[in-house]
């Protein structure tokens, strides 16, 4: 379901951004409060509740045995999932998953998996036979804007909060703590007119001509990338969202390991 | 168990209603009045009724709101009243001469109009005009929304906390009955009008609400002569 | 098979020391979402569970829509990582269940005809399940129901009684849900007693199902109490608002008087 914004609203915000002004009073390179709750299902082997602003999410990391891939028999296996449950948002719908939420898991996804954040060959078990499966599951409770980068930011504190329940699920040795080898951290910038801001509230997203995601890692380099919408950005822009995603990335990793 | 005379009650609680009919948001039963809903409970000219205090705007005769334009067809405009269905604005409710097929040069989809309700028909279908008077298309300015119960508190008694607003930001304000407010005037004033309504819309200043909003304007613009 | 726990002793004690009538810990906050119309948050023993409302709303598809009255639609899913083994996302055979009847019990106490050709849509989430997750969703709904102004004849509670070693008890927890005898959830209307969901699986005599309900409908006004706070406790705020708007009209009132004389 889409929804019409009203064309006041649209140029009222665009006469702002002319302006270098956001409608809540943000500075172009602030984003929204940031609270992480770690450990907040306990039926999870980790979780995490994140709210960014208004927009409030959950992710739980479930490990569960199962089958490795064919061509990795001794790896562990990642995946990602993410619902945009019809309660967050008038606009989302009941159903199996739709394009925006397979676009949020993959994004989400890409950051840790290049980063080898969670390293699956320590998750096999018997070669080809056995190994864990590690579900990151992505729960929207209330949309208001930048699933991105609220997505990631839950995902990596599920992570370090997760569990591996060997004496509880697989009946050998003891439960520990899974080794979370680097913190990718998601910055989103959106473009209006030539005005570019970060985190997106939900009234800028739904009016924004371009949308840029950049995962650094903490060494600042770049690690996973995704353009979203039909505008365009300079390789200038680009650029100066890969400096702000670093920039940004550095005090958000330091929110997310303190929580 | 019977309800203080100002009270928040919910659905099913008693309302001592001595004397009194059962109002809007009531209902009875066996001679016992009940609320319906969550709200607050007001006894005013021999009804006892329950003030809403959340939830959706539904629509009233003789409301005053402002719709966005959602859809056209040759003969109509579809309007999203922020109520439970969007409503038909047909050409013949409208200032102008619209020819068969040519409605999306007078409105448009994104649009936004202020109208009026002349009607609810008995299934509830809410027919709307721009005929009257105080009803026109919103070509400048920006529109905010709020929950359509904090609509008294912006407005205040005999419209003092608007005016207060108006005067301060030299802005022209229209509060629309189902929680759209219309703000005009120079840009920088107008994110001062909404602060103030944001400030009005939250908890934070239930006592001495005047006192706080005069303050932050005094701040914003210095004192009024 | 596992051995089964002995899940009451002599003394009438449970497994984790509640009595036979006793509830487990009840926590509900009302208007936790910011789009939804309404909301309410709830735990109950280790259930946490989110409802939100959307409505009344157009309802789609279109030919679902009564002419004369409302649709109440419940969805009860549960998260993925509410449970030990992960649960495949989207709706099963148990939840479609779950959300028929908790839809219907709905319908009997809202005014539908309030509100022609609309939907009412309530999203319940169970976050993580303990037992009852049925009976916590619905009390969940009935305060965010509530929240989002709907009219209603009454708020609803849910409440489950079962049979554990032998002995009728009131809201089982988890071992006692897989190991007892018998389970009843219900919704029942506080203020009379009349039952608008009922479910039963095991083995009871209907002279252990009559003191069951006994204990349910004294629970469901327990229940009943908590989820009134939660609403009253929201809009606390509001009827100070409303008494200092009102004083200022007062205070008006005297001053015109004033310059009068």
């Amino acid at each position: 379901m889409v929804e019409v914004v009203h064309e006041l609203t649209r140029t009222h915000i665009q006469r702002l951004a002319e302006m270098g002004k956001r409608i809540d009073g943000r500075d172009l390179e602030e984003h929204r409060p940031l609270t992480v709750e770690k450990g907040y299902i306990e039926s999870a082997e980790g979780s995490a509740r994140v709210h960014l602003g208004a927009t409030d999410l959950l992710v739980g990391v479930k490990m569960e045995l199962g089958s490795p891939y064919a061509d990795r028999p001794e790896s562990g296996v990642l995946i990602v999932v993410a619902e945009l449950r019809p309660g967050a948002s008038p606009t989302f719908e009941l159903g199996p998953p739709k394009p925006p939420a397979i676009e949020l898991a993959r994004v989400v996804d890409r950051g840790i998996r290049s980063t080898d954040t969670v390293d699956v060959s320590k998750l096999g078990i018997e070669p080809g036979e056995k190994v864990w499966l590690l579900f990151v599951d992505i729960h929207i409770l209330d949309y208001e804007g930048n699933l991105f980068d609220a997505g990631n930011y839950a995902a990596l504190a599920a992570l370090m909060n997760t569990t591996i329940p060997n004496a509880t699920k697989l009946g050998e040795g003891k439960d520990a703590p899974l080794e979370v080898k680097h913190q990718p951290i998601s910055v989103t910038a959106a473009k209006i007119g030539e005005t570019i801001f970060i985190d997106p509230s939900l009234e800028e997203e739904r009016i924004a001509d371009a949308r840029l995601t950049v995962v650094t890692d903490e060494k600042g380099h770049i690690r996973a990338m995704q353009k979203g919408l039909t505008g365009s950005f300079t390789v200038d822009e680009v650029n100066q969202v890969v400096a702000l995603s670093q920039k940004i990335g550095k005090e958000i990793r330091k929110t997310i390991a303190e929580a | 168990m019977s309800s203080p005379k100002r009270a928040v009650v919910v659905p099913g609680d008693v309302l001592d209603g001595e004397g009194l009919k059962p109002g809007v948001g009531t209902f009875s039963e066996g001679g016992q009045i009940y609320a319906s809903l969550l709200g607050i409970k007001r006894e005013r000219d021999g009804y006892v009724d329950v003030v809403p205090v959340g939830g959706r705007y539904i629509p009233r005769e003789g409301d005053l709101v402002i719709g966005k334009v959602i859809d056209l067809g040759p003969s109509h405009w579809l309007v999203d009243l922020n109520g439970p269905h969007p409503s038909p604005l047909r050409v013949n409710e409208v200032p102008w001469k619209v020819d068969f097929g040519d409605t999306a040069r007078y409105l448009d989809v994104e649009d936004a109009v202020l109208v009026k309700i002349i009607s609810l028909d008995e299934t509830k279908r809410v027919i709307i005009t721009m005929k009257d008077r105080s009803t026109r298309k919103l070509t400048q300015g920006r529109i905010v929304e709020i929950s359509h119960a904090r609509v008294p508190r912006v407005i205040g008694n005999q419209g003092s906390m608007i005016s207060l607003i108006e005067d301060f930001t030299d802005t022209r304000m229209f509060v629309g009955q189902n929680g759209r407010i219309w703000i005009d005037g120079e840009i920088d004033d107008v994110v001062h009008a909404v602060t103030a309504i944001e400030m009005i819309e939250s908890d934070a200043h239930v006592h001495g609400l005047t006192d706080a909003v005069r303050d932050f304007l005094e701040t914003t613009y210095g004192k009024a002569e | 098979m596992a051995e089964t726990p002995k899940l009451i002793d002599s003394k009438g004690k449970r497994l984790d020391g509640r009595k036979a009538n006793e509830l487990r810990p009840l926590t509900i906050e009302a208007g936790t979402l910011k789009r939804a119309d309404g909301s309410a948050y709830l735990e109950w023993g280790n259930n946490k569970v989110m409802a939100a409302v959307y409505g009344p709303r157009e309802c789609h598809p279109r030919h679902m829509a009564h002419p004369a009255r409302a649709l109440v639609r419940v969805t009860y899913n549960m998260a993925s990582f509410s449970v030990g083994d992960r649960k495949r996302p989207g709706p099963d055979r148990r939840s479609t269940e779950i959300s028929k009847v908790t839809s219907e019990a709905f319908a009997s106490v809202v005014f539908l005809e309030q509100f022609p050709r609309s939907s009412i849509d309530v999203f319940v989430e169970i976050l993580q399940a303990d037992a009852g997750t049925r009976v916590a969703a619905l009390t969940a709904v009935a305060v965010a129901l509530a929240d989002a102004g709907i009219p209603m004849k009454s708020l609803l509670a849910g409440v489950a009684f079962g049979k554990i070693g032998g002995t009728v008890v009131l809201d089982l927890g988890k071992d006692e849900d897989n190991y007892g005898e018998a389970d009843v959830p219900l919704a029942i209307i506080p203020r009379t007693e009349e039952i608008v969901l009922l479910q039963m699986d095991g083995d009871l005599t209907a002279k252990e199902f009559q003191k069951g309900m006994k204990m349910a409908i004294a629970a469901a006004k327990e229940i009943y109490e908590v989820q009134k706070d939660a609403l009253k406790r929201r809009y606390a705020v509001s009827v100070e608002a409303l008494e200092a708007e009102e004083g200022a009209e007062e205070e008006l009132k005297e001053e015109t008087v004033e310059e009068e004389a």
